[in-house]
Parts: C-alpha cells; structure tokens; sequence
C-alpha cells in the first residue's frame, strides 16, 4: 500500500510517516503543494494525504488540478478547519474524505483504510458475510446461521457500514458521519449505546463474538482473530 | 497645526470663502450696473436739456437777432444753478455767458463733447466738467449750452462709495460668519475627535456627544454611537469568551500536564506509564471537543454559517436525534419521547440537529428526577423526556422537556452563558458550552432559546422564526401529515 503525505509541518508529516510506516504503508513526503502535485501526479499511490494549507499551492486546488487530469485516486483532506461548511468545500473541491485537526492516528489510520479499499476494491456486493453472519442488502434480511435477524432500521444501516467494511476499523466519528449524517461531536457515548444494542443482537448467545471493540480506534466485525 | 491653521482649513471655512467670493462678486456687479445705468440716465437727461435750450436760444437769435440772445443768454446765466452759456464771435471772441475759460478748440467743432471749464465767478477753484453742445448760428457765430458733470461724479462717487462699503461688510460679515461656523463646527468636531482618541486608546465607553439640534453632525454623532454601542458588546463579549478560555482551559491543560508529570517522575511499570498517557490523551480530546464547540459559538454568532442553509422539516431533525439518543436515554435509566408534527423550516441543518442534540444530552445528564421530592413510585412520567417539533404562530418550536430539578428562574439567563456550569452541575461532566452553542444557533437563524419551568422540570425550546415563503413551499409537498406519536 502506497501512500503520499502533503504537508508542511515537518514534524507532523514525519510523526505520520514514521506511524503509516509501522503499520506496513509505504509512505512517500511532500513538502508543498507544487513538489506534492508532481510527486501524486508521477508516482502510483492507493491513497493521498493532503494538508488543506500548503505553502506554493493550497491543498484544494492541488486536488482540482489532479481531479481535472483524471487523477482519481482517493483523498483524505487534513485541515485545522474542521467546521461544516469548510467540510464540503473540501469535498467538493473533489476530496473523499475530511479530517480535521486535531486528530487521532487511529482516526486517519482507519478512515485512509477505508478509502484505500474503496478504490482498488471489488464493486459494491448484494450480500455480504462476515463469518456466518450475512446481510442482504436488496431484502434487508439480516441472518446468523439459521437464526433470522430483527434489526431496526438504524441497527441495520450501522450493521451494513460495519459488514461492509469487515475487517477495518470504523471509528465513532466515521459511524456518526455515515450512518447518521451528522458531522459533530456528540459529548456522550452514544454511538457506543447503538453499538452494544447490535451487539446483543448479533453476538448475544453465539460463541464467536464477530462485533469487536478497538481500544482506543473504535470498531470492527470480523470472523475470529486476525 | 496652530488653531488658526486648523479653523482655516475646515470645510466650512473654506465654503464660507466661496460665498464670501460670490456674494462680493454679487454686490460688485449690481452696484456697477446700478452706477452705469444712473450714469447713462443723467447723461441722458442733461443731453435733452441741453439740446431744448439750444433750439429756444437757435429761435431767439433767429428772430431777435444777436442782440435778443446776448440779452436773453445773460438773464440766463444769472439764475442760481444755472447751465454754461458762451456766444463766440466768427473770430473766436466771447460775446456773452458765463464761462471763463475751456479746454482749447471746443468751440472749434460743433456737436457734443465733454470739456474742462471754468466759470466766469470762480476764478480760483480747479477745473470742472461739463457736457457741451455747441452749434453753429447764422452769420459765423457759435453758441456752446453745457451743464456741469459734477452731479453725476458726485453720484458716481456715492456708488463707488456704497460699494466700497457693501463689499467690506460683506467680507467682514462672511469671514467673521465663516470663522464662526468653522469654530463652532470644529468644536464638536475636536470633540468627537477627543472622544474617538480615547475610545482608540482602549476606553470602549466614550461615547460621541451629542447636540440637541438634530442636524446632520448630531444624526452622524447618534449613528457613530449605535456602532460604538455595538463593539463595546462585542468587545465585552469576546473578553469574556478569553477570559473565560482562560480559565477553563487552562484548568485541564494543569491538569494535563500535572498528570505527565507525576507519570514521569513516579510510575515505575509499563502500565503504569500506559495508563498515565491514556488518560493524557482522554484529557486533550475533552480540550480539543471544548475548543471546537467554541469555534461553533463564534462562527454561529458571527453569522458565518449562514451561508448553508436550506430547506428541511424541523420533525425530521426531532425525530432523528431521537433515534440517536433513545438508546443512550433508556441506558440511563430515562424515557426519551418524541412529538412531532410536519414543521417546514429554513436553516442550517446540521447546526440545528446539534442544538436539539445539546439540549437532549443536557436532559439526559440533567433531567434525572430528584428522588427526595418525588417519590419513586411516581418515576415512570418523571423519567421521560420529551423532544417535541411544532410550529406556534410564526415561530418553528424544538423543544426537549424533563422532569428533574430544572433551573431555578433566576439563573436561567446565567445558564446560557459560556462555561457556566451551575452549582448543581458541577459534578457532572461537560465543557458548561451547550446551552450556549444551542442559544447561539437560535441567534444565526433570528430566534431565541428558551428555558421554562415544566412543573417540575425544565423546558428547552428552540425557537426560530419560520420563513414565510419557504414554509408555504413546504407545507405544500407534505400535505396534511397527521400528528405522530412515538
């Protein structure tokens, strides 16, 4: 996995680098926007980082230069920005995903997996399965073994976003944004509520739990231990 | 700038300069058209004297001959204010009148023409001049009829007086006016620029004096003071927002930094160290939640998120942040209920929702009913609370009601100021910032939040004015949606 980090603060792009590395990404540096254009239009990267505010050219228009050569590989927009409105300029400008600062490492380690599946991965599925778990999502039929599922509405939508990226760590953040729609931050634990009440539903009464916490990220369904 | 140098370069006196210049001009040209008129008229009149004359003595030579004249022309001269008479021989010589002497070769051509003379009785005094006619009689003989000029000097002078004068009044008027004006002008000019030094050098509550008259410094006086008004408000409230992250940031940034430092000097295990930087990192992300909710306030108060807004149903919010909240609720022991009915509203949506999310997670933490006064047998009602959507009149109404405690009256104001956690609140967790963010979300969109007493209990609502166009447009697409209850 290749990817490429736009921004400025040496420290910060360095402290990304050293931890994208660990986790086995290849990860390439740009110091400002005109060597960060050259080096995303050139090289071959599953996903870009790019710093809203960059000296030489502004991480917006880099992106609208790369989109409008056909460039479309995924971007995540990092921005001491983080309000609503500056949120859709950023993906309007033709980023795929916004992430404002400060964040956690777990955050942008999630949501660039996301976006890194999303590119090279299979196209959307009808069903999907996790274990024997599976979801049909043209029947909202939701099924553990032989037992069928009653899920609410929501509980089914949260389960789809999960299922639909098994094995990857979703984070609250991610969950509230797109089960929910709603980008700001709720002081309480709610999405930790919704999660526990699907749980019951999911993993009460079977033997290999599928919904996992990540201490400290956020969520995962996957089948057994990685 | 000397104060004379100031007065000489304000508008108005330099406006007065301009009239002053017009109105002299003024005078100046209707005194000289008044002066050459009067000028031409007495000319005139004493052209027709004269020439009356000169045909009455013409007749009187031709009848009665020389001597008729001489007679008649010497009766003449010795009437008092009389006018110049002479009757020269064809050589030259003087025959009759009353002139001593002119200015040499008028007598030479016949016609008009103004001359210096002197009469016959005054030989001393200077020269004079008069308009003559002189015309030819029979044989060779001339005869010069003439009337003095001095009338229509002194005349003249007279004008030349009264414009002399009427220019130096009105220059002495118009400069003493201007200065008068410019000083008073200046006064309050120096005035409002005084005020405005010290309001410039930090002291926000000068405000610009302002006359009784109405004029137009005053309304620019009044206008100045409203603006003034306004960023003294905004000034005290952007102190109070600093001073007020001052305080509350700095106490868990202590603590952050007490809880590293302990960490560093104490812990003795791996897990130890772990947990002492887990809980770092729990403390910065409640710092970094508190600096973003006030980034929201400031952005919502300054009018900045105006920019996104459309169209939405107020019950589809209501309902969602129901389903948001409903499981958080019921862990926690509460009911959460919605009520809503079709509400069409214009704003910004997601500002919205996290207002009502406020509110909701306010009655959750808050709302819990007081089981000294209630007893426990009465908590099925007291532990619900209640979102509820309508539309009142012109306003769109988001409200979420509990039935704890509430907020005794008198504090209620004080509640929805920044990081105000009241007594009762303390020992719960929050950054004291979502109340003022949800009433800072009814300012952008024009309306209010407002707290009520439940009986027992507290009433939150969001009230927003709904616009009329967009309602209607609406309420068209969702017609008659009966009340639902969840």
């Amino acid at each position: 996995m290749r990817l490429l980090i736009i921004e400025d603060d040496r420290e910060s792009a360095d402290y990304l680098a050293k931890a994208f590395r660990e986790v086995g990404y290849v990860a390439d540096l740009a110091g400002d926007g005109e060597e960060g254009l050259s080096l995303a239009e050139t090289g071959d990267y599953d996903v870009l980082v790019v710093d809203r505010m960059l000296p030489k050219r502004d991480g917006l228009s880099l992106i609208g230069s790369l989109r409008d050569k056909g460039n479309r590989t995924p971007v995540l927009i990092l921005s001491a920005l983080g309000q609503v409105d500056d949120r859709i300029k950023g993906l309007r400008a033709g980023g795929d995903d916004y992430l404002p600062k400060p964040y956690a490492f777990a955050e942008l380690l999630a949501r660039v997996e996301v976006l890194s599946r999303r590119h090279g991965g299979p196209a959307e599925e009808t069903t999907y399965r996790v274990g024997d778990l599976e979801l049909d999502r043209l029947s909202h039929r939701v099924a553990r073994g032989k037992d069928e599922l009653t899920l609410q509405p929501r509980e089914f939508r949260l389960l789809e976003y999960l299922m639909k990226h098994a094995g990857q760590v979703v984070t609250r953040t991610m969950l509230l944004e797109n089960v929910w729609d709603y980008h700001f931050d709720p002081q309480t634990n709610v999405i930790d509520v919704h999660i526990s009440r699907l749980r019951s539903k999911i993993d009460k009464g079977f033997e290999r739990p599928l919904l996992h916490t990540i201490r400290g990220a956020g969520y995962m369904i996957r089948d057994g231990i990685r | 700038m000397t104060a004379f140098g100031k007065l000489i370069r304000t508008t108005a006196f330099r406006l007065t300069l301009v009239y002053l210049f017009l109105f002299a001009l003024f005078a100046a040209s209707l005194l000289g058209y008044f002066a050459w008129n009067t000028r031409r008229m007495i000319t005139e009149q004493i052209a027709t004297t004269v020439s009356a004359e000169t045909g009455e003595l013409s007749d009187i030579f031709t009848r009665r001959g020389l001597h008729g004249l001489v007679f008649n022309i010497e009766n003449r001269a010795l009437r008092p204010g009389a006018n110049l008479y002479l009757v020269t021989t064809p050589t030259g010589q003087a025959i009759a009148g009353n002139v001593g002497s002119l200015a040499p070769g008028v007598m030479a051509t016949t016609g008009w023409s103004e001359t210096a003379y002197r009469r016959l009785d005054e030989q001393d005094s200077a020269d004079h001049r008069a308009l003559v006619h002189v015309s030819e009689l029979g044989g060779g003989f001339r005869l010069l009829i003439g009337r003095d000029l001095e009338e229509r000097r002194r005349l003249f002078g007279i004008v030349a007086k009264a414009a002399q004068w009427s220019v130096l009044i009105v220059v002495v008027l118009g400069l003493g006016g201007g200065i008068f004006v410019a000083r008073r002008v200046l006064r309050r000019i120096d005035a409002m620029t005084g005020t405005t030094r010290r309001i410039m050098a930090g002291d926000l509550s000068g405000r610009l004096p302002v006359g009784r008259s109405g004029d137009e410094l005053d309304r620019l006086a009044e206008n100045l003071n409203a603006m003034l008004e306004r960023i003294e408000a905004l000034m005290m409230g952007l102190k109070e927002v600093s001073d007020n992250i001052a305080h509350d940031l700095k106490t868990p940034l202590t603590r952050l930094r007490n809880r590293a430092e302990e960490a560093l000097a104490k812990s003795a295990s791996e897990a130890e160290y772990r947990t002492a930087l887990e809980r770092t990192i729990e403390e910065s992300d409640g710092l970094i939640r508190t600096f973003n909710a006030l980034l929201m306030i400031a952005r919502a108060e300054s009018g900045q998120a105006r920019g996104n807004m459309d169209d939405f149903d107020a019950a589809e919010v209501a309902n969602g942040i129901h389903e948001l909240y409903e499981p958080l609720a019921e862990d926690d022991g509460m009911t959460l209920r919605v009520k809503t009915a079709s509400t069409p509203i214009h704003g910004n949506r997601e500002l919205i929702s996290q207002a009502l999310a406020n509110l909701v997670e306010n009655a959750i933490k808050y709302g819990k009913p007081n089981p000294v006064v209630q007893p426990l047998n009465a908590a099925a009602d007291a532990r619900e609370i209640l979102i509820e959507a309508r539309r009142e009149g012109d306003a769109v109404l988001l409200s979420v009601t509990d039935h704890g405690p509430g907020i005794p009256e008198a504090d209620r104001k004080h509640a929805v100021e920044r990081f105000v956690r009241l007594e009762a609140s303390r020992t719960q967790p929050g950054s004291g910032l979502g109340l003022s963010l949800a009433s800072a979300v009814a300012t952008l969109h024009g309306g209010e939040l407002r707290l009520a007493d439940a009986h027992p209990g507290l009433t939150a609502t969001l009230a927003i004015p709904a616009a009329a166009g967009v309602s209607d447009r609406l309420a068209a697409q969702t017609p008659d949606v009966p009340q639902k209850v969840a």
